[in-house]
């Protein structure tokens, strides 16, 4: 299943190009040199370029709380998080496709040096094994830190997370549960990732009592919301946005910190439109917010929602009670997308309110392209719109 | 000029890259059994194919010259381990457990309270006091005699045919009624469906319907233990049927390439519901698979109480020591029908079945073992009969009398806190029910 997935990745693995690096493109070494020995192949050409990103990473504040901090990306505040946990819970184990070396996207670099081959392993191939081998450890009590490669490969372990992950504590009565089970993920686009490198699963998993599922949007909030993950006594599925891993980069702090689950975090205040996102769209949204006080001087209420199951619904309601306008965005196709069940929510408790229709503006319903993406992503024009016509309704 | 300085650049940036991650992929490779090294000598001298070896990172093997294909032997499989003969007569004595009589009468009192459960249990459905029930008969020796060879404190995955593990681990009969009526007594607090039993005190992990889902868990739990370097050893259960589901060749996989130190003891009783095996595979049974994944594997007699004992014990004292995977296949027959919902003789013969019944069960067995040592006879076969059928129904007609769990209960454990939405979940059931009582069977719950 993540043969494809590996045939991409171990070439850039290895070399200085990755397929996150979205400031440098694809352009390994060797390529170059070919393409630039080549007489009628200029990789300069204007037509040939790849499309800029459609999104600017904005750096939190730095957090002054938790102690000394030390600038990161994403990936550097994942590995953070997960050698801060090796420290100090002698029971926790890595594991996944590719960790021993460090990963392909670089989280799990020096760990099994540091914490020992038995701690940070290589699984063989396998995800619907990755995560019942994960369960099966949580199920002793010991702490499970599972990778799949791809969100886009999770599926073979659907099963496992569905029938079996989340119902452990249920249907046992609590006699046994896997609530030291952390599995994390690569998730959403890319830029070039096509149909199994882009996708955002976290709508599948949202229709599943038993798991929590956790989206952050910066290296700071990615460390704090990881720990927290790791330490829940659930399940908790933690998808972390590879178009960041190296593009976010921020103060965090090395020590560990924990940020709460199941609750959003209101970005900026404001008062005609509630803007509510996840992941990368925050930062799209964050845009979207500035172009709408610019161009329309509309206020927007910008949150970032962070937890998907089980989701923060006071904060969103209070929100939209405030601003009676709300747009839902998300890369994930809209059919059956979380910000159905948001909408529908917030329908039912703020109906009073409402000044005009909830929108959404999320990947259409189709599979993720490869070359469409620039026209697939629910990019901040698209979201722009949805404000000016909800302002306009 | 242009090509000299790229070429320049492209040897400092990247031969740099390459030779670094050439380390750090010599450095991961040393620590794997099977490692990969070139044989120099052998580059330097001169070139003859019949000194050649082959150097492929993935197998150890010679070279061959001519084409022929591994041909799978099916016809005479992997032989059946058995200790004692149909008429329960050691064979070879050097074989014999030399179990004290005390532990043979557990053996044998357990494998017959278990079968009396299962009829009034099965009879129960069929008046519709429970609503659904799985039988063991046929397979009572695989439990039994698997069970005593571990140690209390190790750890069971089961599917759902294993009662009499539970059993054996002191399970008492008040637990087992309680689950299969869900009422307020039950560990699992009426949640499951009859028969998926678990147990904390008991080490029995609780058993779940999707096939096989066990499998993988079992191989992780033996690495945590493995991790924790206590004497723990792992025992995961599975039908023949559930074998053929991906996780089980997850589960092989995992457990042998991670070292763990588990059991995998599949119940080959011929059928999956009613798949026979010979739509189930084509290969040597399960047994045969255990060697491509580099696992030490042996079949048993499974209505040999003593043989899956031998098996089981020194598959326990191996994995433990060595920290690796052992695969068991006892041969069985699964005599009564799949479970209540279904009815076997749509698509078996009942001779058949009688032939299993009346010929060659694991119980009978062992009572003639017991009779010809003058261990058991017919007076103390009827008390125990007696005796046993008493001690069910009591626990039968008590689990009846109770009232079933608190309401509460649908909603907590879900997580380990209530969520708020559970909670207006909770506060929403709880209105609607009171003031529609008249359509709700309040009175049958413990609130």
């Amino acid at each position: 299943m993540a043969a494809a997935a590996r045939f991409l990745l171990k070439s850039a693995a290895y070399s200085k190009a990755s397929i996150n690096n979205i400031t440098n493109g694809v352009y390994s070494g060797l390529g170059l040199t070919l393409l630039r020995l080549s007489p009628k192949c200029d990789p300069h050409a204007r037509t040939q370029k790849r499309h800029a990103a459609h999104f600017t990473f904005q750096p939190d504040p730095t957090p002054t709380e938790y102690g000394q901090t030390q600038k990161m990306n994403l990936f550097q505040a994942i590995t953070s998080a997960l050698d801060n946990t090796l420290a100090k819970d002698p029971t926790a184990v890595i594991f996944g496709e590719d960790v021993a070396f460090g990963g392909v996207f670089r989280c799990t670099v020096g760990l099994r040096d540091k914490y020992g081959q038995d701690r940070v392993f290589n699984t063989p191939l396998c995800e619907q094994g990755i995560v019942g081998f994960g369960i099966g450890i949580a199920v002793t009590g010991a702490t499970a830190i599972a990778e799949i490669q791809f969100a886009d490969y999770i599926y073979p372990a659907f099963d496992q997370i569905v029938n079996e992950a989340a119902k452990y504590r249920y249907r046992s009565g609590n006699l046994f549960d896997c609530g030291s089970l952390t599995i994390r993920a690569p998730w959403g686009c890319v830029g070039h990732g096509s149909l199994y490198h882009s996708q955002s699963p976290e709508a599948f998993f949202a229709h599943c009592p038993g798991v929590k599922i956790v989206i952050p949007r910066s290296p700071v909030q990615a460390k704090g919301l990881l720990l927290s993950c790791i330490e829940d006594k659930n399940p908790c599925i933690f998808f972390e946005p590879k178009i960041l891993y190296r593009a976010a980069v921020e103060q965090v702090p090395v020590e560990p910190y924990y940020t709460p689950l199941s609750q959003a975090e209101v970005l900026q205040e404001g008062s005609d439109v509630t803007l509510v996102a996840w992941g990368t769209q925050v930062h799209v949204m964050r845009e979207v917010a500035n172009m709408a006080q610019e161009k329309l001087g509309v206020s927007c209420e910008l949150i970032d929602l962070q937890t998907i199951l089980p989701w923060d619904t006071d904060t969103v309601c209070k929100s939209v009670t405030k601003t009676g306008r709300l747009l839902v965005s998300h890369e994930a196709p809209v059919t059956g997308g979380f910000a159905a069940e948001i909408s529908s929510t917030v329908q039912e408790e703020c109906f009073l309110n409402l000044e005009a229709p909830i929108a959404r503006v999320c990947g259409y319903d189709t599979p993720f392209p490869h070359i469409f993406e620039p026209f697939y992503i629910p990019d901040k024009w698209k979201c722009f719109e949805a404000v000016k016509k909800m302002i306009n309704y | 000029m242009a090509a000299a300085v790229f070429l320049k650049k492209f040897c400092r940036i990247n031969l740099s890259k390459f030779v670094q991650n050439k380390n750090l992929y010599l450095k991961t490779r040393q620590s794997q059994c099977r490692s990969f090294r070139v044989n120099a000598a052998l580059l330097q001298q001169p070139f003859d194919s019949a000194d050649e070896k082959p150097q492929f990172p993935g197998a150890s093997a010679e070279f061959v010259d001519s084409l022929e294909f591994i041909q799978p032997n099916v016809i005479s499989g992997i032989p059946v381990y058995r200790v004692m003969d149909r008429q329960g007569q050691i064979i070879n004595p050097a074989e014999d457990p030399q179990l004290p009589k005390e532990e043979v009468l557990n053996f044998y009192q357990t494998m017959t309270l278990l079968n009396t459960m299962d009829r009034i249990l099965y009879e129960s459905q069929r008046q519709g006091r429970i609503s659904f029930y799985m039988t063991n008969y046929g397979e009572e020796g695989t439990h039994i005699g698997s069970a005593a060879a571990l140690k209390p404190t190790d750890l069971v995955f089961g599917q759902y045919r294993e009662a009499g593990v539970l059993l054996y681990r002191g399970f008492p009969l008040d637990r087992f009624m309680a689950q299969c009526y869900a009422n307020a007594d039950d560990l699992g607090k009426g949640r499951q469906m009859p028969v998926h039993y678990g147990s904390k005190e008991h080490n029995f992990v609780t058993i779940s319907s999707p096939l096989a889902t066990q499998i993988p868990q079992a191989a992780g739990a033996a690495y945590a233990l493995k991790r924790e370097n206590a004497d723990h050893a792992v025992i995961c259960y599975f039908g023949e049927g559930a074998a053929s589901e991906g996780d089980a060749h997850a589960g092989f996989n995992f457990a042998a390439t991670l070292e763990c130190p588990i059991i995998f003891f599949c119940r080959n009783n011929g059928y999956a519901i009613s798949t026979p095996t010979n739509e189930q595979y084509r290969g040597d049974g399960i047994a045969a698979r255990g060697p491509g994944y580099g696992m030490m594997s042996i079949r048993v007699d499974g209505n040999d109480v003593f043989a899956v004992y031998n098996a089981t014990k020194e598959a326990r004292r191996r994995a433990t020591a060595e920290n690796q995977p052992f695969l068991i296949e006892a041969m069985t027959y699964r005599i009564g029908h799949h479970s209540t919902s279904d009815d076997s003789s749509a698509y078996r013969s009942v001779d058949e079945v009688n032939y299993w019944d009346k010929q060659d069960h694991p119980i009978s067995r062992l009572r003639q073992h017991m009779v010809s040592r003058g261990w058991w006879d017919e007076e103390q076969e009827r008390a125990w009969r007696k005796q046993s059928r008493r001690r069910v129904m009591e626990a039968f007609e008590q689990a009846e009398r109770r009232l079933k769990p608190s309401l509460d209960l649908m909603f907590t454990d879900v997580y380990n806190e209530l969520p708020p939405h559970l909670h207006r979940q909770r506060q929403d059931m709880w209105r609607h029910v009171k003031q529609h009582t008249e359509h709700y069977p309040l009175e049958q719950y413990d609130n």
